[in-house]
């Protein structure tokens, strides 16, 4: 219940606003849900070379996967857009992820190569935390972008110039899921090593 | 003929294309389709929820609600006056890809001379159409790109009757909302009445300047570079105008029917 008094007051006790963690969940849901579907709807053709194997699909057969991905779609880029507004409106952008100099970006790039970047605030990211989650966010707008394109190429010419046609669009998408899965990748590896992080995203505590 | 006079590679690519496609198809098939799609959910949601109380059908039913209403936010998102881009001849795809729920050579084979088009519905007239009378309508072409719902894409060339001065010349009710397909290999298919008057949706009897080859949708196909290639019906035999919603092959199997791009 101290919770809710921190939340209500605006304590700087707090890390994490409860509209926040909620948001970062429903995301997390969605974007393993997209992801699934959409593993699934490139083996239909699968432009590479490889397929991805089946079972770590969702949807069955193409048709299900586009459900999934035409219905979590939604939630995606509702959510999204929610994250944005609440962020830019409360200044937690600005005060979470800026400034970020590109020295101290380096610095701490360094230090967490060696292993030897401090987490020990959890209510201030570092430069590579920063540099991480704004690239992910940019990366998911990206995605969305070219979603877009390869679902309404004809009713979204600007948009489907600026990638390169629709054959190009696909390969903008799939390069921006790559890119997704490798955050999510480092994402559950520092979660590992700092599960500390965990917590404050349930909890804020 | 233009595909006997093909090289033998060519052909061949042809052939290969042919059945890389039938062999997707036939995983796809209904059968193994519902099973991977139980076993998939399943595993799907337990994974994800930790559990199994939502139910598979529940699930199911809010997809294709979702779907339904994605169907709504498509014709909403479709201007019947924004065209889809067109191509130089020489950026036509070759061969250009046969693709269907069955091989080739299982394609149907409908004889000319005994053809005609139904047409039935909310039309003021509906006298049956020869070839040669649909051939007599004024005529045009395009160079499109065809897109799969399984996300390839192909550029190719049709030529034919444009839609909308056909359904005008048949008095069809402009304000209905669909017009259906029946086709020749018992496929069916239906659109809504916007795509059907878009000025690039053609009734197509020609591919790259010849008489539409049995490959590709003989005696005619509709063509519609504004949807999904599952949408552009083949073997086309009768059209019918309706306010009756009526589904088609893959949309009733749970494809999106708008389909549009």
């Amino acid at each position: 219940m101290t919770n809710e008094i921190d939340e209500t007051s605006g304590s700087m006790a707090r890390v994490h606003p409860r509209w926040l963690r909620a948001m970062h969940w429903i995301n997390a849901v969605a974007i393993v849900l997209m992801v699934m579907s959409g593993w699934r709807i490139y083996n239909a053709d699968p432009f590479l070379g490889f397929a991805i194997p089946n079972p770590m699909t969702l949807g069955g057969w193409l048709a299900g996967a586009l459900q999934w991905h035409f219905a979590a779609m939604w939630l995606v880029v509702g959510n999204g857009a929610l994250y944005l507004a609440c962020n830019i409106a409360s200044g937690r952008f600005a005060r979470r992820f800026f400034p970020l100099p590109l020295h101290e970006l380096a610095a701490d790039a360094v230090a967490a190569l060696k292993g030897r970047l401090s987490h020990t605030d959890p209510r201030h990211y570092n430069a590579v935390q920063r540099a991480a989650y704004l690239f992910v966010i940019v990366d998911i707008a990206i995605l969305v972008l070219s979603g877009l394109v390869l679902w309404k190429s004809v009713q979204f010419p600007i948009l489907r110039e600026l990638l390169g046609g629709y054959e190009s669009a696909r390969r903008v998408h799939f390069g921006a899921m790559t890119a997704l899965t490798t955050f999510v990748a480092v994402h559950l590896a520092m979660i590992a090593l700092v599960p500390r992080t965990l917590r404050t995203m349930i909890f804020d505590r | 003929m233009s595909r006997l006079s093909k090289p033998l590679i060519g052909h061949s690519d042809d052939v290969l294309a042919g059945l890389r496609q039938e062999v997707s198809r036939r995983l796809d098939s209904p059968l193994r389709r519902r099973f991977l799609r139980s076993s998939l959910s399943l595993g799907g949601l337990s994974l994800l929820s930790g559990c199994t109380i939502v139910g598979e059908n529940d699930v199911e039913t809010a997809l294709r609600r979702i779907s339904r209403f994605n169907d709504k936010v498509q014709g909403w998102l479709f201007d019947p006056t924004r065209l889809a881009p067109t191509y130089a001849e020489s950026e036509i795809t070759r061969p250009f890809p046969f693709n269907a729920f069955y091989a080739e050579d299982q394609a149907p084979e409908v004889e000319e001379s005994s053809f005609r088009l139904e047409i039935s519905g909310l039309v003021a007239d509906n006298r049956r159409w020869t070839l040669a009378e649909l051939r007599a309508m004024p005529q045009t072409d395009q160079v499109t790109r065809h897109i799969c719902v399984e996300g390839w894409s192909a550029i190719g060339k049709w030529g034919g009757v444009p839609f909308a001065d056909f359904l005008r010349r048949v008095g069809a009710d402009l304000s209905a909302r669909y017009v259906g397909f029946k086709c020749a290999d018992d496929y069916y298919t239906s659109i809504d009445m916007p795509t059907a008057l878009h000025p690039q949706t053609l009734l197509a009897l020609t591919y790259d300047g010849q008489t539409l080859p049995r490959r590709y949708g003989f005696p005619m196909k509709l063509r519609m570079p504004t949807k999904l290639g599952y949408k552009n019906p083949k073997h086309i035999q009768a059209i019918f105008v309706t306010n009756t919603y009526p589904g088609g092959y893959w949309e009733d199997q749970g494809y999106n029917w708008f389909g549009g791009i």
